[in-house]
């Protein structure tokens, strides 16, 4: 059977291209699938000029096709000539649609009729996923697209824009300046959309600008040959069908994510966590034998990463034997670990050693070890102190630690080999709850939090270990002073994590106090209904525990518990937590002592109900997920601007903070900057991990940054931009007498830069005195402060 | 947790302030000068050397404000201590010319002082007062916004009176191509906006347009105009002016809160355009001061 390739690959990203020019290079007959009409789709669509970087920069590129860091026009155009040069079986427009295993090879169907054989597929499908069409008859029309890249170009068109999502809205409200536009929803409201492009979709439908037909689904799109217009989209609307003339129809329904087609072609995925990649084999293969996963898909985000996979994988399917690119980047690592002889054999000594990395796959391993740091810690050195705010998790090769537990009493508990600590702060987002000191001889596995993240969500026996050890140890420290082992064990076995979404009540005022809950992740409120109204009375952080006052009064909830942001918790039922109780008299005496200081709080709120108002104001702003934020006094604020112009002038140029935008509430102004989140929107999805936590809590954006602007994207508070460096500027005093160079905090970027990086406020962390918005203003209207003041805050402010 | 100028840190800055004009004032009343207390004796020069050191602290205020990684003090607390030594100067510079005045260099120099003292009290005034001001009149949205929905409502007003009649049209169109917010100076402390006018215009349009009721509904409101217009015209119409004169008034109320958004803005900004030349003619005179007292002398 001649017409059965050996390899077929799946896309033509990065991972995709490197492993088909690979293999044309050695002659293997292969095929290169690619949906759309050019290589490297989302690269292709990067804006014109974007510069792409080339990190990790240590680590060397593998692959017959070249690679740096540079403009998109010169990678794409070097790609392009490179699998020109090697021959490289290219089939464009071919969307694959199914994978089917036969029995020594696979059967892809192309579209619906055509098919292809091969023996080895390698899947570099990524991440984007294919664009949803609009599934109608018709919707192949010249007319129809599915991507806009300047509404500008538009003008004095009837354009159609399908979809009720964001991109479909910014495109639908962008045309409208310039066309007639009707935008067509299936539903009755545009659910998925952000805050801001609702309000300007509503704004334009009720001023009649743009035309939008709820609830409605296309039926069918024709071709006109008569008339003005080329085509007409037929819509099934609830009052009956109709018909729209149209110029052009825009489909924005965005992409179908690739899980369900890699799910269909038998590949595994470890849980329904939407960041879940399958799980691979050191050699890229999945648990579909034949079938090899490189790229992102496979939990490979970075161009440079992909190629090498890409290239590896080749030889892999080859059976040969190739040391992976990231060979000397682990052998620099583990050389510092005593007693090193070769990679493998310290992979393997942390696997037997570390059990919760016992079940990760050997290329989750490389990975991991690959983002960890090996520490060897002399005796005594301190890892972290109590209320740092760095999240990184440890797992204990060799050696001891030791756990401060008691501040005051000096009390110290050990952590011995195969042991892991760190997963408090990496779960809560919050501070340390205790310092740590090593002990003799110990060797430790540092991981950054996005890695860790990644593990536990990806491997599920990870998680659940991960996740015992975090309520065990959560009640030990909050309730276990006094108590035995046992005692705490039973405790821990009644308790369950729940989740909360922002704004779920967790218990009411007058409900049976049933449980207690130990806050884990996010925040609550505490409100009461006083004459009919919510009076909120305070705010409760991760890391402590509300409804123990039903619960040792056994009586009905006095107040009502609210998520503040999406939130878990440790439920600990009450029967269990009353035995505790009653055999220890001390915590007794303890929770006794913390309930009446907690009802002597409420009722100085209580008096002071605006002050309550201000903090459901700011709770709605984000607090609540906040770790410190930026607040302006609005009766104070002369509106200088003094406060954007110390942020440009310290940061290159662009100010990270919107002093006049933002909402006010009693003269409370929360500006535009960022709340430096438990939990960071931004780092969720940063290819380059160059997002990270500095001890005091800073969340700031590292120069590795590759401008891919998915921050800028995640943060629901819009503080993030992308920005060029500005130009040399001439000092003050010469600007100030001699009116030289741009004045102070302006000084617009070099236009001509397309290497844009993302920029935020990273509170001033490397600049001394702190922030200096808040040094440089000169009324005292803007401060800085924690959630953790916030009932104080608002206390102050209230009467 | 905010603190304004004046209760920085406990009132620090007043306290050196007081502690200072006191050391001056029981100086000044122990002090036996030879003849008439004057610049020439110890204490004056003293004093004349303290005052004029100050004067040139003050002025560096305008530095440090700008020197944005700078990491002496907060600019809160050097505003504060600018204003309460920069009042104490006022005390200074009489006790040190031993309160003499006359047609020369050196009460030029004090005049030029105590202007500059003077306007940096309405600043001081201007600060504490406007801002909280400045916030109701806006009332949760911004200027920006406030001046788009102008825009929009400019757009839906021309829109609406098209419908109407071709008169209507021309009056609205004319009062909004003439309205103007801010300006110069004068616009933008006296809050002037001609949104008035618009109403004015439609007012005149609407009676010109229906001769018989010239004279004696003139002085009346626009709704009873309306009301009056609904018996002939027809019911569209008049529902279209209704809504016209809706849009009108919002307008209207819109823009003289940018107006006064506008005025309230200039207000905290305009004395520092005495403020600051003139205390750059002190430094001038202040020069001129010192040189001629070491060259007469």
């Amino acid at each position: 059977m001649s017409d059965i390739f050996e390899i077929a690959i799946v896309g033509s990203g990065p991972g995709g291209i490197s492993a088909a020019a690979r293999a044309a290079e050695l002659k293997v007959s292969h095929v290169l699938l690619e949906a759309a009409p050019h290589l490297s789709n989302t690269i292709y669509r990067y804006q014109k000029g974007k510069h792409v970087m080339a990190e990790p920069e240590a680590l060397p590129l593998r692959s017959p096709l070249e690679f740096s860091a540079g403009s998109r026009e010169v990678i794409l155009g070097a790609w392009d000539e490179g699998v020109a040069k090697l021959g490289v079986n290219v089939r464009h427009g071919a969307e694959i649609t199914a994978i089917k295993k036969l029995d020594d090879h696979f059967e892809l169907s192309i579209g619906r009729k055509d098919k292809v054989l091969a023996k080895n597929i390698v899947l570099g499908v990524g991440l984007q996923g294919n664009i949803r069409r609009l599934g109608v008859p018709g919707d192949d029309a010249p007319f129809v697209q599915y991507t806009l890249d300047d509404p500008d170009e538009y003008e004095g068109e009837t354009i159609i824009v399908v979809g009720a999502g964001d991109a479909a809205i910014e495109n639908a409200v962008a045309l409208s300046k310039q066309n007639q536009v009707v935008v067509v929803n299936r539903r009755d409201e545009f659910a998925r959309a952000k805050e801001g492009n609702l309000r300007a979709i509503s704004k334009a439908i009720e001023d009649g600008v743009i035309e939008c037909y709820f609830g409605t689904a296309p039926e069918r799109v024709d071709k006109l040959s008569v008339g003005r217009k080329p085509g007409r989209l037929i819509l099934n609307t609830p009052k009956g069908r109709a018909q729209v003339l149209c110029d052009r129809i825009i489909g924005r329904l965005g992409a179908n994510p690739p899980r369900a087609f890699v799910e269909a072609c038998g590949v595994v995925f470890p849980n329904a966590d939407p960041s879940a990649v399958p799980a691979i084999s050191a050699k890229y293969e999945s648990n579909v034998p034949g079938l090899y996963i490189v790229g992102a898909l496979g939990g490979y985000p970075l161009i440079k990463q992909a190629m090498n996979q890409g290239y590896e994988v080749v030889e892999y399917i080859l059976g040969r034997s190739v040391e992976p690119a990231d060979e000397p980047l682990l052998r620099a690592k583990f050389q510092t670990m005593p007693g090193f002889s070769s990679v493998s054999a310290a992979l393997e000594k942390v696997q037997s050693s570390v059990p919760l990395l016992a079940t990760i796959t050997p290329l989750q391993l490389r990975e991991f070890m690959i983002d960890s740091g090996i520490r060897t810690p002399k005796s005594g050195e301190v890892l972290f102190k109590r209320n740092d705010y760095t999240n990184s998790f440890y797992c204990i090769v060799e050696g001891q630690v030791e756990v401060l537990v008691d501040e005051a009493g000096g009390k110290r508990v050990a952590l011995g080999p195969g042991e892991f600590f760190g997963e408090m702060s990496l779960i809560s987002g919050r501070r340390r709850s205790a310092t740590v000191y090593a002990g003799a001889n110990c060797v430790l596995i540092e991981t950054p939090r996005r890695s860790m993240t990644k593990l536990i969500n990806s491997v599920d026996a990870v998680k659940k270990l991960v996740d015992r050890t975090f309520v065990e140890r959560a009640i030990r420290a909050r309730f276990g002073d006094e108590a035995t082992a046992t005692q705490i064990k039973e405790v821990v076995s009644g308790a369950t994590l729940q989740r909360f979404k922002a704004g779920e009540t967790l218990f009411r005022e007058g409900d049976e106090g049933d449980c207690l809950h130990l806050v884990r992740v996010g925040s609550l409120t505490i409100s009461r209904t006083i004459g009919g109204r919510d009076i909120v009375l305070s705010y409760v952080p991760a890391g402590n525990y509300v409804g123990e006052m039903a619960v040792i009064g056994g009586s009905k909830r006095s107040a009502t518990a609210k998520a503040a942001v999406a939130t878990e918790t440790i439920r600990v039922e009450r029967d269990a937590f009353r035995k505790l109780m009653n055999t220890n008299p001390l915590l007794r005496a303890k929770l006794a002592q913390e309930v009446k200081q907690r009802t002597a709080e409420n009722i100085t709120m209580q008096a002071a109900a605006s002050g309550g108002d201000i903090i459901s104001f700011l709770v709605g702003q984000g607090l609540g997920e906040a770790t410190d934020v930026l607040l302006i006094d609005e009766s104070l604020c002369v509106r200088c601007d003094n406060c954007e112009k110390a942020c440009a002038e310290t940061h290159g140029g662009t100010s990270r903070l919107d002093r006049e935008a933002g909402p006010t509430f009693a003269n409370v102004h929360v500006p535009t900057s960022c709340r430096h989140c438990e939990h960071p929107h931004c780092m969720k999805d940063c290819p380059a991990d160059a997002i990270h936590r500095a001890p005091n809590g800073e969340v700031y954006i590292a120069d590795n940054c590759i401008g891919c602007g998915n921050c800028e994207r995640n943060c629901p508070y819009g503080v993030i931009h992308m920005s060029a460096k500005p130009k040399k500027k001439p000092g003050l005093l010469q600007w100030l007498l001699l009116g030289a160079g741009p004045g102070p905090g302006e000084s617009p970027y070099d236009p001509d830069s397309h290497e844009k990086k993302a920029v935020k406020c990273d509170m001033c962390k490397d600049i001394k005195g702190g922030a200096s918005c808040v040094r440089a203003c000169p009324t005292g209207a803007a401060i800085r402060i924690s959630p953790e003041q916030l009932p104080e805050y608002a206390f102050a402010r209230g009467p | 947790m905010h603190d304004s100028i004046l209760d920085y840190r406990g009132f620090r800055y007043l306290w050196t302030a007081l502690i200072l004009s006191i050391g001056s004032i029981v100086a000044y009343l122990w002090h036996d000068p030879i003849g008439v207390p004057n610049g020439g004796s110890w204490l004056g020069y003293t004093l004349g050397t303290i005052g004029a050191l100050l004067i040139l602290w003050l002025l560096w205020f305008g530095v440090r404000k700008r020197r944005y990684s700078g990491a002496t003090g907060s600019v809160r607390g050097w505003l504060s201590a600018h204003v309460y030594l920069g009042s104490t100067l006022i005390l200074i510079a009489f006790l040190h010319a031993g309160f003499q005045v006359g047609w020369n260099i050196h009460t030029l120099a004090l005049v030029l002082m105590l202007l500059v003292i003077f306007s940096g009290f309405f600043g001081v005034y201007a600060y504490l007062r406007y801002p909280a001001m400045m916030t109701r009149n806006r009332a949760d949205s911004t200027r920006d916004a406030m001046v788009a929905e102008i825009r929009e409502l400019d757009g839906q007003t021309l829109q609406l009176a098209d419908k109407v009649d071709k008169s209507i049209h021309d009056a609205i169109l004319s009062s909004i191509q003439h309205s103007q917010l801010g300006g110069g100076v004068w616009a933008q402390l006296t809050a002037r906006d001609d949104s008035a006018m618009a109403l004015a215009k439609l007012k005149e349009a609407v009676l010109k347009n229906d001769g018989d009721a010239k004279q004696s509904k003139s002085g009346q409101t626009m709704v009873m105009m309306v009301d009056f217009l609904a018996n002939q015209a027809n019911d569209t119409q008049s529902e279209n002016l209704r809504r016209l004169i809706d849009l009108v008034s919002r307008k209207r109320a819109l823009a003289s809160r940018v107006a006064r958004d506008i005025q309230l803005q200039a207000l905290m900004e305009i004395w520092l355009y005495i403020h600051i030349p003139l205390s750059l003619g002190l430094l001038g005179a202040l020069t001129a001061h010192v040189l001629s007292v070491f060259f007469y002398w």
